[in-house]
């Protein structure tokens, strides 16, 4: 098996289109064990940790952007970022130990495809865009439209994410990501929501988007949130509202990690939680 | 040797353990450690069926790819004669271990060995795997326990009659065994009951779950001699198996012990020796094999999934009068499930007239359960405890208080037969309710529950040497795997005998060559049989010496006192010669100085405990939170005081994860769907309070320092002691493990619909 580092975006993208059967690499941390644990060979690894622009967190008038090898230990370590986007570093900050945090990256969680990929939900509650770049020439396209299904994308052959486009906050301005696992950590989630919430000044919900995550072939977009927290002050029927709709747009499977019943009534909870700590947070601004 | 009161100086404080720095440097050589030049990989091919005959293999590929030097299958292993052999607390039938190592006309379980190779390349070794043909018939599996015992299961062995019923059974079953305990008159005993509470409660099977998956080298050579480097929890019996298993005689091996990565029993049986022996025999060269994490998972032996039936009946004011218990235990693929000891130690805390339990050892199609730290006692405890707790309920009295009403005191009679010598049941109690645990608040959705536990603990067969090095240093010489810190405890109770410090005793485990036979690491009986071992080896030390000292002044031996690390003359002068200096003069006085002694303990005395646990439950998602844990237990007396708390804190850890989330999870086909530490959840640190863990210490008679066992019994009381938790916080009894997110939140929602 061939391994490649290329130095830049374009280099990559050569080697990815030349190389029969390759694939990205960025922290390595579920393509390793995948590999270990008897998957089909690969062709190649693409190593994109030594890409610079690949690996910075940037801040600029129109938002963040995030090199989709950013680890998750970078992210949260970040203290602009964190302060605007909570619910994606969090989100982050939970995948897999301290040492995995120095390695797991923001783009192979959400290229992953894992319906539970923690990043995503959070991603997509946070309107995020992924800047893909193939032999094609660059393209942006919405976090929730990269996973297709279990382990699959809409990346064509030698495309790779290259960085996460996060929008600038507005004043009063939140988001927040909750997972169940049946552990405190060390796990994979059960259920997750990811929400992002802006309020007017007189904390009324102006705005308002939810993820729901491993309840699903992909990560959804709880197209209804809007509608049911938009004007609200988070009510106690509100939330009951929102964990109903979470629960009824959740299309899960029974499985090692939980039951279809279980999930629909844990990410309805979690939904309304994290819209909570959202609210919570956005307030504070 | 019996307990005597005294002053000590090194027994019951905390040295620095002597292979401490090897550990936290990773300078230990665990079982998969060692290499030999030439070395070859082996790997097993493993069924993919729960319960399937084998028509056929074909390894003629595998032989012909290049790198490969051996293949075996079945038809390569011998057929042992039969009988059993003892592996501290399980018996080892030798057919069934051989037919457990490697598979003949059938396999019996997801993982059962079919085929193994040896190249010279791990990756070869594998790809030699793929290229085996198997062609199996698939038959229909069962793996509940109930399921199993009725009449029309799927049969795993044509030729298995259950044993100890009457009439005699004419057809064949997978209920291997009935085993009963029992005394009194039951139908008096619960007609006297003013109360009655019988209940059902199940368990799934539980893994070990030790760090180190296994792992050895075999290197057989030309003359038939043959040396094996492993993991393990005793050297001598992994070369007992392996010469049973292969026709050998036991001065054709060596078994040498490497350190070990965690048994907790799971370590008391062969998987990969006798098959790396045998691939070594016929390649020619040495072979090594290890387990990954899903081997360990697929094909060692958990401990058994049950169901159990418990009925109580006490008197209005407390008092028990009768108790009745039915337990299933799945036994795997062989018989031999653990119900034998949920049996007898269910009940064991408590003293009651009237006893009737019976236990079913049943096969199933998952791998042959294995010994799992105090095996089946946490089962059997789980479902007395849980109904301990409802009676207490019922009779509105504080569950410590009518366990201590009904609790064993010494004078009373143990369900299985002995009386009772002085054992700390009551002592524990009392420690328990008083502790500032369970008088603190609890905060809403927050309950406490509180469980009791027993294990036998067992003594056995123990050999030590005592030498004495010329520079006063001892080195001290023993046959037991350490696990739990023994080699510390060992060294210190040397230490103690001679009067020096700890540090300078250096213990080591050696090979079955060099020393005599030990029994294995388990049971808890090292620091109490091998310590018994050591301080008579030490005695025999200190008596050589003052006889020495004696010679050097031409004096009587009788008028040599020993104390603090020297000979000292009673009379005459007073005067004094240390360890060094009557060593540096040993060529001089009859040769060097070593002290021996090889025993078989009695005597063990029973280890009781109480535990009780805070937990907060979230009625919305069913997560079960430990807030607060508190072990009580009798060690008789703990030498190394933080390795016995080690112990008490790991084995309710090992409980809880039991409790909480441990399974095994399996597919409609009967395949393990998580063998893995990902979907087989094991609890991580941060799951876990800072466990308090509190050392009772009632002496046992039988040990010069009153030393109990302590490792298993802090397992058997979490399962209840949580289970009670969640009753107290919630009002919902949870009867059937694990208590898992999902189980907990339709139980809550149960409870819920029922009040309508």
């Amino acid at each position: 098996m061939e391994y490649q580092s290329p130095a830049s975006i374009d280099e990559a993208v050569a080697a990815l289109a030349a190389l029969e059967g390759a694939r990205v690499m960025a922290g390595g941390t579920d393509l390793l064990v995948q590999l270990r644990s008897g998957a089909p060979r690969l062709g190649a690894i693409v190593d994109v940790k030594k890409i610079a622009e690949m690996c910075s967190i940037e801040e600029t008038a129109e938002g963040f952007s995030v090199g989709a090898a950013v680890c998750g230990a970078q992210l949260t370590g970040h203290d602009a970022f964190s302060r605007a986007w909570p619910g994606v570093a969090e989100a982050a900050g939970l995948i897999g130990s301290t040492q995995i945090q120095g390695r797991a990256s923001l783009g192979g969680n959400v290229c992953n495809a894992s319906p539970a990929a923690d990043t995503t939900p959070a991603l997509i509650a946070a309107r995020a865009k992924a800047e893909i770049v193939g032999p094609g020439g660059r393209r942006i396209v919405e976090v929730e439209k990269i996973a297709t299904g279990p382990g699959k994308t809409s990346l064509g052959k030698g495309e790779m994410v290259v960085r996460f486009l996060l929008p600038a906050r507005p004043a009063r301005a939140a988001d927040a990501y909750l997972r169940m696992i049946p552990r405190t950590e060390m796990d994979i989630a059960v259920a997750g929501a990811g929400v992002s919430l802006t309020l007017d000044r007189g904390g009324v919900v102006a705005d308002a988007r939810v993820g729901l995550g491993a309840v699903a072939p992909t990560a959804l977009v709880l197209d209804q949130a809007a509608d049911i927290l938009t004007g609200t002050k988070l009510e106690d029927d509100v939330l009951a509202r929102l964990a109903a709709a979470a629960g009824a747009a959740a299309t899960p499977i029974d499985d090692k990690r939980g039951t279809i019943d279980y999930r629909r009534k844990v990410v309805g909870v979690l939904a309304k939680r994290a819209a909570l700590i959202a609210y919570q947070r956005a307030g504070e601004r | 040797m019996t307990y005597e009161p005294k002053t000590l100086k090194v027994v019951g404080t905390r040295p620095i353990r002597h292979d401490g720095a090897d550990k936290v440097t990773g300078r230990a050589n665990y079982g998969a450690d060692f290499k030999l030049p030439g070395m070859l990989w082996g790997k097993v091919l493993r069924s993919p069926h729960a319960h399937a005959r084998i028509r056929a293999i074909d390894v003629s590929k595998a032989k012909a790819l290049p790198g490969v030097k051996a293949v075996i299958t079945g038809g390569d292993m011998p057929m042992p004669d039969g009988g059993v052999t003892q592996a501290g607390e399980s018996a080892i039938n030798t057919q069934h271990l051989a037919k457990n190592l490697m598979a003949r006309d059938k396999v019996l379980y997801d993982g059962h060995p079919v085929a193994a190779v040896a190249a010279i390349s791990e990756s070869i070794a594998r790809e030699a795997l793929d290229l085996i043909e198997v062609d199996y018939e698939i038959l229909p599996h069962v793996i509940d326990v109930e399921e199993a015992m009725k009449p029309d299961a799927p049969l795993l062995h044509d030729d298995l009659f259950t044993q100890n019923v009457e009439p005699k059974p004419e057809k064949p079953s997978n209920v291997a065994q009935r085993i009963f305990v029992g005394k009194g008159d039951m139908e008096k005993g619960f007609s006297e009951a003013d109360i009655v509470i019988e209940r059902h409660f199940t368990t799934k099977p539980v893994h070990q779950g030790y760090i180190e998956p296994q792992a050895c080298v075999a290197n057989f050579a030309e003359d038939g001699q043959a040396v094996v480097w492993c993991s393990s929890q005793g050297q001598f019996l992994i070369r007992d198996l392996c010469v049973n298993m292969l026709g050998m005689e036991a001065s054709d091996l060596k078994v040498i012990p490497a350190e070990i990565g965690g048994g907790f029993g799971g370590k008391t049986t062969v998987y990969l020796e006798p098959l790396a022996l045998v691939l070594s025999h016929k390649a020619g060269r040495p072979v090594k094999m290890t387990m990954s994490r899903g081997e360990v998972f697929r094909s060692t032996g958990p401990t058994s999934g049950c169901a159990i039936r418990a009925k109580i009946g006490a008197l209005r004011d407390g008092t028990i009068v009768a108790a009745e218990m039915d337990l299933k235990f799945q036994a795997g693929a062989f018989p031999g499930s653990p119900v034998g000891a949920a049996v007898m130690f269910a009940t064991a805390p408590y003293d009651i007239p009237n006893l009737s339990i019976t236990g079913w050892d049943v096969c199933v199609n998952v791998p042959k359960i294995h010994a799992y730290r105090a095996p089946g006692a946490p089962n059997g405890a789980f479902a007395f405890e849980s109904v301990i707790d409802e009676l207490a309920r019922e009779l509105n009295v504080d569950p410590i208080d009518l366990r201590a009403k009904n609790s064993v005191a010494e004078g009373s009679k143990a369900p299985y037969g002995p009386t009772h010598g002085p054992l700390g049941g009551l002592e524990c109690l009392s420690a328990a309710k008083n502790h500032p645990h369970y008088k603190a608040n609890l905060g809403p959705n927050q309950g406490r529950g509180v469980a009791s536990g027993f294990w036998i603990n067992i003594g056995g067969q123990s050999a030590a040497t005592v030498v004495v090095n010329r520079d006063g240093t001892i080195a001290l010489v023993e046959g037991c795997p350490d696990i739990g810190g023994t080699r510390a405890s060992l060294a210190m109770m040397c230490a103690e005998v001679l009067g020096i410090e700890a540090e300078k005793v250096r213990p080591s485990v050696v090979d079955t060559t060099a020393i005599a036979f030990n029994d294995v690491t388990g049971g808890s009986r090292v620091t109490f049989a091998t310590g018994k071992a050591v301080v008579e080896a030490t005695e025999d030390a200190v008596r050589q010496m003052r006889e020495r000292a004696a010679k050097m002044w031409d004096i009587e031996p009788d008028s040599v006192l020993w104390r603090d690390g020297a000979a000292h003359e009673t009379g005459g002068e007073g005067r004094s010669l240390t360890i060094a200096q009557i060593a540096s003069k040993a060529a001089k006085t009859g040769g060097q100085i070593m002290g021996h002694a090889s025993i078989n303990a009695a005597g063990a005395g029973p280890s009781l405990t109480t535990h009780m646990c805070d937990v907060e439950v979230d009625r919305e998602t069913g997560r079960v939170t430990i807030l607060r844990y508190t072990t009580v237990q009798d060690a008789g007396k703990a030498v190394h005081p933080s390795y016995v708390e080690g112990q008490m804190q790991g084995g309710a850890a090992q409980g809880i994860g039991w409790a909480l989330n441990e399974e095994y999870i399996h597919d409609e086909q009967g395949r393990l769907l998580n063998a893995g530490f990902l979907d087989y959840r094991m609890p991580v640190a941060s799951d876990l309070p800072m466990i308090d863990a509190v050392s009772g210490e009632v002496p046992n008679p039988n040990h010069p320092f009153g030393v109990r066992g302590v490792g298993e019994a802090p397992i058997v009381p979490p399962l209840a002691a949580i289970s009670n938790a969640i009753y107290d916080a919630t009002g919902v009894r949870m009867r059937d493990l694990p208590f898992s997110p999902p189980r907990v939140l339709a139980a809550l929602e149960e409870a819920e619909r029922a009040k309508g």
